[in-house]
């Protein structure tokens, strides 16, 4: 009994190691918060706030989590999400003031509305159904109308002009949809803290949406374990991007405002979040500025930086990173409290100027020609300033050439002629075989699926503008397909320009702790940019004139119907020869022949009078249908009459 | 005589001895209207005109018809400060123009400093001023058919300048766009005013967080006329050529790859300042009309209005033939009108259609001169040109109370049209689409009152009606005549006699259309030449031809003796015909062309008889009417018809050089595709030759 009592304790201790040896091997699930700052040239400063909430792989399904949000780890489990990434925004990136070639501009300029792609971990021949779930599913989840994006002549699916290389990547996205707080509020429900506490307690929603730019962005992935018997793992990313004007008080123009955190957001960090493990606030500063204090190597001087002829900060940072072009201020906020709250700011006190790094090549996009029939849209690449500095040229064959991939998604209305695609390199026209590397096209079907256009231009490095110019017809559109605001016009998707050989990234020189935001700055990420979206007017009918169409189809009904009742009751030969007949009776001794015959066939002698009865009524029946047509139409100007005057 | 005919039919029917064969009463309507052709068109010829006189009283109050549109509902924003910023532009450019004598485009670069310092993108261009080539396919093409591919030379080029607002949140799928023409080398002080304006404006807009369109501002180089550049901008606009241009090089300004675009236009507003104001209170002209007489929506002339009127005290004006003003006629139906209103109104206190005579004449000056520019097609300033694009867009022209140098004042005046800027830019700003409300076909009487397409076109509906009655009853006239000798009822209606009048009148229409071609040819006759001389030889060659068609083509000459030449009854029915269809059409492409060609059209054809045989009768009344078709075959003729109109328009009869006169107007239709050109070269001149060999036919 003894024995047995003892081995059952052994058991139960050995259990519990082993429960104890699973947690310790599963990493606990971490959630961090930090907030990057970032002054822009253009006077503005920039908020970035980015949440990362990391669920180790695990063995049991429906397990309970500790922080993660249990909806999105549903969501992965139930439709199988690899990858996906879903954002919100409102406003526009500026490519050439805000920058267009840091990590920053390039994972968090978004289109405007909303942008969906995900890569489902399902048979290909699920994922379209995946998809469709997963719009609903996001589409109930967000307060957005995710749920169009279902439609499959509202996405597509790229194969290589993307980013992701996968056959089971769905792209889509909805320029229209309007950005709100609703939006905003259940994104904030999957934080362990929701804007009660940490940092994401700044989200004023005022100060957020007065901003400029404004992006909203959730991006999911999951992390294989490796192990048998495992799950994978899910690292939800959630950043919000905001870029706001400080309120000026200095008269000089050239003068950068000055700002605290208190007057961008009208509130303070009081604390952590508890449940982050770190929290972090950077300021970063790049540009001219940096480059003058490079002097300065001796790492005191550079503690002391935050202090100088310049500008000045409020608190002293607790650490100081330096990357090539920038100095990253590193705040943590642990020491504040109730009483000394969190309130970052910086003064200018010399007028400074700087520029950001921009991608190699600046894309805008617009319409060409005039009319309801058919059109043009081209795409335009100009070279930037800064692209003699920029490395990742590909200098095969001893030759420097930049490669850019445009990825387009063309509704169906939007009739593309793929033969008429112009390219033009320094306003010389070019064939497609020399400038094109690779192109896709997936055409589109009549109501049934939207067109694709992916290609990789190969260009010279020293390409000064690009233009491609492709056609297309003005579709037609069925009454009920229109939307609602139908004269407002129709708006083509913004189209992707990405370099795949550049990449752009933050490469600190000191070593970094384990910062989630630093970390995925040292990624190199793909540098990419959108172009802006286009407003198509198409053909419209004039909805606000049913008055009108029911007028017209009324009368075009009585005139087909009182025609068509004619031709098949009325029998014009018979009449004729019967008026003839009777004609022929006008003779006393023919009227007699004829009553004999009638008499002789059976028929009543009444016909005559009936014969002439039409005549003799058709003449009153003239001057009463006279009359009747005088009635009407006294009736009629006298309704008209009561019923505009009155 | 068509009475007679009618008793004949009957009698024709009646022949067998069987009773008549009721017909339908549309039908019998029909041949009603037809067998009493004489007494109805002149009904119908007297109440279409009639209609048009009257149409100043059927004429509505504007009203707002998009409601989001709100106009004037917002406070204005508009500071002290933003006008200071315009008036030190204006003061600047003054300066800078009077130490930097000349060429160059520094005043460009200074406004564009200006611009990029409230925050704006700016970009320049280079145009071309293009000559006015006549090109018989350019009408009715898309304004970006055509390309100009020939050299350029640097010696002639303008430079405009233009702005982006960019709007704060918005997702620049559209734009609102604002021109103000400048003559940079010599504008004149008035000129700059409106750069002052819009640039106060702009200095508001660059700040403003409720801005959901971009804004921009088109500063144009009018040296080169008002239309030109704007015209030169849209095209790069709309439909650049990425190919190389040689203008690029001319200059040490650098254009290239600068060009910048705002996503789909909304609406645009031309401003423009010159002279000054003979009233009391500052002046606003509205202008709208666009080529071939498309007008912008109505909801944009009634913001505007609205907003100038009830917000920032203008006078609001729309254009005017003046001299109608003074006619003693229009006063004399003005009188006889309000009279009659007058007494409806004491039968009836709720008739209320009578207007006051000085009403009256104000409403019929605009109403003419809506209607002649219209008809005329071609655009009464710049902003004609962004109807190519289906862009709404209308000018106003502001002309202060005071001189310009007028320092104290000029403050106000800016204030003012800034801020009536500024309203009109929130309300299009509100609107989610684009307009499609309100009215596009309409005619103004006043700036707060105008005419919808479903009053006018009955003037039109009334002016035609006659033209198939006759044209059938004359037909029928014609018929029998010709078939007098077989007396074979049966074949009467059903005979081909149309098919020789039918060759006659196609043959002129082709010579009409080719008479229309033929000035291409002459731009192409190498060698300077006067429009006189350019006119003459239009002149010659179409006569030439005209006569050659009459000498080859037997039975065509109206002179010739020949007895079986065509009938002319049924020559005028089939010309009739060709008119009414020819009408029917430039109804639709132009109604306003229409209208004034049908008061000219419709009388001569109706009265068009051969006056040999009223001669030979010497009866008065075959006199008269031989007199009357003289006359109106005389006016009827295009160049006696312009000139007729000039003298009206009160700018002096010409005497020898009219050709020229003519064909400068001319060349002005077709530089602006002006559709009025087709139709007098394709309508009106064949229709008037075929009434004049009507005229002289020897029957």
């Amino acid at each position: 009994m003894a024995s047995l009592l003892r081995s059952l304790f052994l058991l139960l201790i050995v259990q519990s190691f082993l429960v104890a040896i699973a947690f310790g091997s599963n990493e606990v699930e971490e959630f961090s918060e930090a907030l990057l700052l970032k002054p822009l040239p253009d006077r503005k400063v920039l908020a970035h706030f980015h949440f990362e909430n990391r669920a180790p792989p695990s063995n049991s399904h429906g397990r309970h989590h500790h922080l993660f949000p249990k909806a999105i780890s549903q969501l992965v489990q139930k439709f199988r999400v690899k990858e996906m990434e879903l954002s919100f925004t409102q406003g526009r990136w500026n490519h050439e003031h805000w920058g267009g070639f840091d990590p920053l501009s390039s994972m968090n300029a978004k289109p405007v509305g909303v942008e969906l792609w995900a890569v489902f971990d399902v048979p290909l021949s699920q994922v379209d159904t995946s998809w469709k779930n997963l719009t609903h599913a996001l589409s109930g989840l967000f307060c957005a109308s995710i749920n169009f994006l279902e439609s499959s002549t509202s996405y597509a699916a790229p194969t290589w002009g993307f980013g992701p290389n996968s056959d089971k990547l769905r792209y889509g996205s909805l320029p229209r949809e309007a950005v709100c707080t609703e939006n905003l509020t259940p994104w904030l429900k999957l934080l362990p803290c929701r804007d009660k506490d940490g940092i994401s307690a700044l989200m004023n929603r005022p100060s957020v949406y007065r901003g400029f730019y404004h992006s909203q962005r959730l991006h999911l992935s999951t992390v294989e374990s490796g192990q048998e018997g495992l799950g994978s793992g899910i690292v939800l990313e959630q950043t919000l991007t905001v870029v706001l004007q400080p309120e000026t008080t200095s008269v000089e123009s050239n003068m950068q405002p000055s700002w605290s955190l208190n007057s961008l957001f009208g509130r303070k960090v009081v604390g952590r979040c508890v449940l982050a493990k770190s929290s972090n606030v950077y300021l970063q500063l790049e540009g001219l500025l940096g480059h003058e204090l490079k002097n300065m190597d001796t790492k005191i001087e550079a503690h002391n930086l935050w202090k100088n002829a310049d500008f000045e900060l409020s608190l002293k940072p607790d650490r100081v990173l330096r990357e090539s072009s920038s100095f990253l201020f590193v705040f943590d906020i642990d020491k504040s409290s109730d009483s000394e709250p969190f309130d970052l700011g910086l003064t200018w006190k010399l007028p400074s100027k700087w520029s950001c790094q921009q991608a190699p090549l600046h894309a805008s996009r617009f319409l060409m020609g005039s009319g309801n029939e058919r059109g043009a849209i081209a795409i335009l690449l100009k070279a930037t300033e800064s692209q003699e500095k920029l490395s990742g040229r590909d200098l095969t064959n001893g030759q420097c050439t930049i490669k850019a991939n445009i990825f387009q998604i063309f509704p169906w209305y939007i009739k593309v002629y793929y033969h008429t695609l112009q390219i033009f390199v320094d306003q010389q026209q070019k064939t497609d075989s020399e400038v094109l590397k690779k192109i896709n096209v997936s055409p589109s079907t009549d109501k049934v699926s939207s067109g694709m256009m992916e290609m990789m231009l190969e260009l010279p490095c020293e390409v000064k503008s690009v233009a491609i110019s492709i056609e297309y017809d003005k579709g037609f559109l069925h009454i009920d397909e229109y939307p609602p605001d139908a004269n407002q016009g129709f708006d083509i998707p913004s189209a992707l320009i990405s370099f795949p050989n550049h990449h752009a990234s933050l490469d600190f020189q000191e070593e970094l702790n384990k910062s989630p935001l630093l970390s995925s700055f040292k990624e190199k990420s793909l540098v990419r940019s959108y172009t802006e979206v286009l407003l198509v007017p198409l053909t419209t009918p004039d909805f606000s004139m049913p008055y009108n169409v029911i007028t017209i189809t009324c009368t075009i009904f009585a005139l087909y119907f009182g025609s068509l009742l004619n031709v098949l009751r009325r029998r014009i030969g018979e009449e004729e020869r019967f008026l003839k007949s009777q004609g022929k009776k006008t003779g006393g001794l023919k009227q007699l022949l004829s009553r004999i015959t009638a008499k002789i066939r059976g028929r009543p002698i009444e016909e005559q009078s009936s014969s002439e009865s039409p005549a003799a009524q058709s003449s009153v029946l003239s001057s009463k249908l006279i009359f009747k047509i005088i009635l009407v139409a006294g009736a009629a100007a006298a309704w008209q009459y009561f019923s505009t005057d009155k | 005589m068509a009475a007679v005919n009618r008793d004949n039919m009957e009698e024709v029917k009646t022949d067998d001895g069987s009773p008549k064969i009721k017909p339908r009463p549309i039908v019998r309507l029909g041949i009603f209207l037809i067998a009493h052709s004489p007494i109805f068109s002149v009904v119908f010829s007297a109440a279409g005109v009639l209609a048009l006189l009257l149409l100043p009283l059927l004429a509505k109050n504007t009203y707002i018809s998009e409601n989001a549109l709100m106009p004037g509902s917002a406070r204005s924003m508009l500071s002290n400060q933003d006008v200071s910023d315009g008036s030190k532009l204006v003061k600047d450019i003054k300066n800078f123009r009077l130490n930097h004598e000349g060429q160059g485009v520094e005043v460009q670069k200074l406004i564009g400093k200006y611009m990029s310092d409230m925050g704006a993108e700016v970009s320049f261009q280079k145009f071309h001023p293009e000559g006015n080539q006549f090109h018989p396919l350019h009408f009715f093409s898309s304004p970006d058919s055509y390309a100009l591919e020939e050299n350029v030379s640097c010696a002639s080029y303008g430079v405009n300048v233009a702005g982006i607002i960019r709007a704060p949140r918005g997702d620049g799928k559209e734009s609102i766009v604002l021109v103000t023409p400048y003559d940079f080398i010599n504008g004149g002080d008035y000129e700059s005013l409106s750069l002052g304006i819009v640039s106060s404006l702009f200095s508001l807009l660059s700040r403003v967080t409720w801005l959901s369109k971009d804004i921009i501002w088109l500063v144009a180089d009018s040296r080169y006329g008002d239309y030109r550049p704007v015209a030169a901008w849209l095209t790069e606009y709309h439909s650049p050529s990425f190919k190389v241009s040689d203008l690029l090089k001319c200059d040490e300004l650098n254009t290239a790859d600068n060009f910048r675009r705002a996503g789909t236009m909304a609406a645009a507003l031309v401003v423009k300042v010159d002279g000054r104001s003979e009233r009391f209170e500052d002046t606003l002209s509205i202008y709208a009309e666009a080529s071939n007489g498309q007008m912008p929506n109505l909801d944009l002339i009634n913001v505007v209005n609205y907003l100038a009127v009830h917000r920032q005290g203008f006078y609001v004006k729309v254009e005017k033939v003046v001299s109608l003003l003074s006619s003693s006629w229009l006063q004399i139906f003005g009188e006889i009108f309000e009279a009659v209103g007058k007494l409806a109104h004491t039968l009836n206190p709720d008739w209320n259609f009578g207007i006051p005579a000085a009403d009256y004449l104000e409403g019929s000056a605009t109403l003419a001169s809506s209607l002649y520019s219209q008809a005329l097609g071609i655009p009464t300033g710049p902003h004609g040109a962004f109807r190519d694009y289906q862009v709404d867009a209308i000018t106003l022209k502001i002309s202060p109370r005071f001189p310009p140098d007028s320092k104290t004042r000029q403050h106000d005046f800016f204030l003012r049209g800034a801020r009536l800027l500024e309203g009109t830019i929130r309300s299009v700003n509100n609107l989610l689409e684009k307009f499609h409300q309100s009215f596009f076909l309409y005619l103004l009487t006043s700036p707060s009152k105008f005419i919808s397409v479903g009053v006018y076109m009955i003037a039109f509906a009334l002016l035609v009606a006659p033209l198939p009655m006759v044209a059938a009853s004359l037909y029928i006239d014609g018929c029998k005549a010709l078939t007098n000798s077989t007396h074979n009822p049966a074949e009467n209606l059903k005979s081909w006699k149309w098919l020789d009048a039918a060759k006659q009148v196609f043959a002129l229409h082709l010579l009409g259309f080719i008479v229309t071609l033929l000035p291409y040819f002459i731009c192409q006759v190498p060698g300077q030449h006067s429009p006189r001389n350019r006119s003459i030889m239009w002149g010659t060659t179409s006569s030439s031809l005209l006569l050659i068609t009459f000498v080859t083509i037997p039975g065509f000459s109206p002179f010739s003796s020949r007895l079986h030449g065509t009938n002319w009854a049924v020559l005028k029915s089939v010309t009739i015909a060709a008119a009414f269809i020819g009408l029917c059409l430039m109804s639709i492409i132009n109604f306003a062309t229409a209208e004034i060609g049908a008061l000219l059209l419709v009388p001569t054809c109706l009265m068009a008889q051969p006056i040999k045989p009223a001669l030979r009768s010497r009866r008065v009344k075959s006199l008269l009417g031989a007199f009357c078709s003289l006359v109106l075959v005389t006016i009827g003729f295009p160049v006696m018809f312009f000139a007729l109109s000039k003298g009206l328009l009160g700018e002096g009869l010409v005497g020898l050089s009219l050709g020229g006169e003519f064909w400068t107007w001319l060349e002005s239709l077709w530089a602006w595709k002006s559709a009025t050109y087709l139709y007098i070269g394709m309508v009106h001149l064949p229709c008037w030759l075929l009434c004049l060999c009507i005229l002289f036919h020897p029957s």
